[in-house]
């Protein structure tokens, strides 16, 4: 949802003649939503500028966003940095569901729909 | 040939279908309606990029002695988020996340260079590729509600205004 947001926001500051670049690994959202200009990284969700503690990595990726913000030349454009984050794992097991545990699911989405139901809305 | 290309995706991950599943599985009966656009606005750069202020938007919140343990309720915190903006120099050594929808299991947000590029950012003005970083940086809440997010859009847009930033570098969680 935070990449659909600042997708949002980034669509808004163009149109009001701010130029944007987002920096994400959900691709696929950010793509759907359309922004002017994206640079992807291929990592789990959480670290978009780079690894934990890689300086050199998180350097890079930001001077790649602002290549991207400079050369682009329309909307749509979507740049992928060429880091990889080692382990695969993380595809297949993040959101996971396990079609035996669908009664523990189910049971957890009511308390999250009551939960929901009961919290503060903004205006 | 084929081995050098073993573990290397062509297809990124799909969040939108993973979470469709996850929620339809959790009892959730309509799937959640993304933002979807054939197009996009577009600005290009008014000046050269070592010219520019630039600044940087986050899904991530200031941390606060109010905050919650991780395992307490996120939604809570979620619904009463409002935009904000804050000092980018010094930047927060630590910023809070736990609310967000981030892969926890994988990896972990204490280095908040990795989603709030503020020294890579000066260290960009050293090397005088850009002009400045702006004094603040944006906060901005992840919201379900897209009506509630062109608000917020609007809110964050006087204050880059204000700042005089050129470009923004926006990045989620």
């Amino acid at each position: 949802m935070c990449h659909q947001t600042v997708s949002l926001v980034a669509r808004h500051l163009e149109a009001s003649g701010i130029a944007t670049v987002v920096v994400g690994s959900a691709r696929d959202i950010v793509e759907q939503c359309g922004v002017p200009r994206f640079l992807f990284t291929d990592f789990p969700l959480g670290n978009p500028c780079g690894k934990p503690g890689d300086t050199d990595m998180q350097s890079n990726i930001v001077s790649m966003a602002l290549t991207l913000a400079e050369s682009a030349v329309a909307p749509r454009t979507t740049v992928q940095t060429p880091y990889l984050w080692g382990d695969d794992t993380w595809r297949e097991a993040y959101m996971a569901v396990d079609p035996s545990k669908s009664a523990e699911y189910l049971a957890a989405g009511e308390v999250r729909r009551a939960q929901q139901a009961a919290a503060p809305t903004r205006s | 040939m084929a081995d050098s290309h073993q573990g290397v995706h062509r297809h990124a991950v799909s969040y939108i279908d993973k979470s469709r599943e996850f929620y339809a599985a959790h009892g959730y009966e309509a799937a959640y309606r993304w933002a979807t656009n054939d197009d996009a606005p577009f600005t290009p750069l008014t000046k050269p990029l070592s010219d520019c202020r630039v600044a940087v938007v986050t899904t991530a919140y200031l941390e606060r002695p109010a905050d919650p343990a991780p395992e307490a309720t996120p939604v809570l915190v979620e619904a009463t988020k409002e935009p904000y903006a804050a000092a980018s120099d010094p930047g927060p050594q630590s910023m809070f996340t736990e609310d967000l929808s981030w892969d926890k299991e994988a990896t972990h947000t204490d280095d908040v260079e990795t989603f709030l590029p503020l020294n890579a950012l000066r260290h960009q003005v050293e090397a005088g590729r850009i002009a400045s970083v702006s004094p603040r940086f944006y906060g901005v809440p992840t919201e379900y509600s897209q009506r509630r997010t062109k608000a917020d859009s609007e809110i964050i847009t006087e204050w880059i205004r204000a700042d005089e930033v050129d470009l923004m570098v926006l990045v989620p969680l």
